[in-house]
């Protein structure tokens, strides 16, 4: 169970996040929408402290996740996957050692952790490794470079690292925002499968409804850092999503600024002119 | 031709740009002819401070061409190819080649374990120093300093403590290159991994990995090329410092060309001279095509 009493970010005057409060059981999948600039990745940034909250209390089964530093914080980092936008791989390393990255914190004592600055990982972590990317229909790609890669299979190589870090969570932001569709839904699939199949609880940030009420148990909606709707997707209908952000459905979607969606070409300023 | 076009663009929005246009070009003009004017004042200014003087100029420059005649070597055509004890003969000029020649490679030895010592010392340095990988302020700014003694004090300083401390020889030569070569790549690794993508480095740190994790699988990977193509510059940079720093005795072709200038040797000085001059330029060829090389494999 990881529970959020009171949550606040702020940036200077902005309040990125406001006073959020969530109880989110094991083995959930849920979703939390909202447009541009709501406080979703800020939000899932606090759960693994990559940002930190400037008020409230984060706590995972009776530890205080807001108090942990040092090799405590990188447990717990490693507890809670993260999945990024933009994949987050070195580009220059193989598929295979991006994988394992997902273990570096999986060696203890001075000696293992000198050791992994040099890159070496015993045959186990590998055989793991591999089997892990053989799971996912990656394992021919195990030694070509990250940067080879599609976007799908980028990400899916990212959820396999983040499958080797044996999290009880995975917080995935906006894991779809750059994939064409049919890699959305196979990155979705594998987010389901993972949770589904390995029990793993899954916090995602979604800027589709219908990707987000297709996936997920539970929706959270935001808008300007606040939680303005809990509940299950059948109850976010249109007629609500119009309700709480004051406009339709394909409106919510519409205004989204995306990398994702910007024209392969951009055609200059100036010649449109 | 040129009125074809200006008739073209006579009418509406595309004259008015043009006329904006020109008006920011005579606009840059007259900022350029103040920078270049400001610049003319103080080179004059720093001219007459340093007493650089055009008569003095014209008194000395002679001297130079006579330095230049009696180092010149004796040679005469018909003797060209005859042996060390004929004069006149190239061999009679490079009577000493054996010897310079184990002079010659012992700085270029000099010039490469420099470079590498200073390459293995900048890198674990470089790291903290990066502005971007957040290390605590006390240790950033502990070795951004500490880098920045190191490239300022030239070689030959280094070289005079390291002679004074090791002895004339090799060793001085190479500890003093590898110190100041330290705080100069220090600096540019540094400045290379200042450029490197941080999502990666957000990725290891969010996998749980600590900071020396994140500096070898995030930052190492994606500044690599930058950084052996820097040290192999800083080679060729070293090559010829090390055939000066041998003046104050620390090793190499610079110590017999120091002797041979202050005894007078007038042949033997232009016979070093181009040895090097040959020297240098082949390592810079020879650089040159290992760089593009090892970027190519590792890139
Ligand atoms: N590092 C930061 N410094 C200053 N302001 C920030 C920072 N990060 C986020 N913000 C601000 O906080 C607010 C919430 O940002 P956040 O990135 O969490 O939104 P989001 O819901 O993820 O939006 P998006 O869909 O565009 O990713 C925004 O107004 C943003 O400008
Ligand atoms: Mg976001």
């Amino acid at each position: 169970m990881l529970r959020l009493q009171g949550v606040s970010r702020r940036f200077g005057a902005v309040h990125a996040v406001q006073d959020v409060s969530l109880e989110i059981p094991a083995g959930q999948m849920l979703g939390v929408i909202g447009r541009s600039g709501a406080g979703k990745s800020t939000l899932l940034r606090m759960i693994n402290r990559l940002a930190e909250p400037s008020d409230g209390r984060i706590t995972f089964e009776n530890t205080d996740i807001t108090a942990l530093k040092g090799q405590g914080l990188r447990d717990w980092r490693t507890g809670c996957a993260m999945i990024f936008q933009q994949f987050n791989l070195v580009q220059r390393l193989d598929v295979l050692t991006n994988v394992l990255i997902g273990r570096l914190n999986h060696r203890r004592g001075l000696l293992a952790h000198l050791g992994s600055l040099f890159a070496q990982f015993s045959a186990e972590e590998r055989a793991a490794a591999l089997a892990t990317l053989d799971r996912f229909g990656l394992l021919s790609t195990a030694l070509q470079r990250a940067d080879t890669l599609s976007g799908g299979q980028q990400q899916r190589v990212a959820i396999c690292r983040a499958l080797m870090q044996n999290p009880r969570l995975i917080l995935a932001d906006e894991p779809i925002a750059s994939l064409d569709p049919q890699n959305a839904r196979l990155v979705m699939d594998t987010l389901r499968q993972v949770n589904r199949q390995d029990g793993i609880t899954v916090l995602v940030n979604l800027h589709h409804l219908d990707v987000a009420r297709a996936y997920c148990d539970r929706l959270v909606a935001m808008q300007a850092g606040r939680v303005v709707f809990d509940g299950t997707p059948a109850e976010l209908t249109p007629a609500r999503v119009e309700q709480i952000y004051g406009v339709s459905e394909a409106e919510f979607h519409g205004d989204m600024p995306e990398a994702a969606e910007a024209p392969l070409f951009p055609v200059p300023a100036a010649a449109l002119a | 031709m040129g009125a074809g076009i200006a008739a073209g663009a006579d009418t509406g929005p595309i004259s008015s740009q043009e006329a904006a246009f020109r008006a920011q070009r005579a606009e840059r003009r007259r900022a350029s002819l103040v920078a270049f004017s400001i610049l003319a004042v103080c080179l004059l200014a720093a001219a007459w401070v340093s007493e650089f003087y055009p008569s003095s100029l014209i008194a000395g420059a002679p001297r130079i061409g006579e330095y230049f005649q009696r180092i010149a070597p004796h040679l005469e055509l018909r003797h060209l190819l005859a042996g060390t004890e004929t004069e006149g003969s190239l061999a009679f000029w490079f009577y000493r080649l054996d010897s310079w020649f184990l002079l010659i490679l012992e700085t270029a030895n000099m010039a490469a374990l420099g470079t590498l010592g200073g390459a293995l010392l900048a890198l674990p340095l470089s790291f903290p120093a990066a502005r971007n990988l957040r290390a605590p302020n006390l240790v950033r700014i502990a070795c951004r300093r500490g880098l920045e003694a190191m490239r300022t004090v030239p070689e030959i300083v280094f070289a005079l403590i390291f002679v004074w401390a090791f002895g004339v020889g090799a060793l001085a030569g190479i500890l003093a290159i590898a110190v100041h070569t330290a705080g100069a790549l220090g600096k540019q690794f540094a400045d290379a991994m200042e450029n490197t993508e941080m999502r990666p480095w957000e990725g290891v740190f969010a996998a749980g990995g600590s900071w020396p994790q994140a500096c070898r699988y995030a930052i190492l990977p994606a500044a690599l090329p930058d950084l052996l193509s820097t040290a192999l510059l800083r080679f060729e940079i070293n090559i010829r410092s090390a055939s000066v720093i041998g003046f104050v005795g620390a090793g190499g072709i610079g110590q017999e060309l120091y002797q041979v200038i202050s005894f007078n040797n007038y042949e033997e000085v232009s016979a070093i001279i181009v040895l090097l001059i040959i020297t240098v330029s082949c390592v810079d060829l020879i650089s040159e095509r290992l760089r593009r090389r090892v970027i190519e494999a590792v890139a």
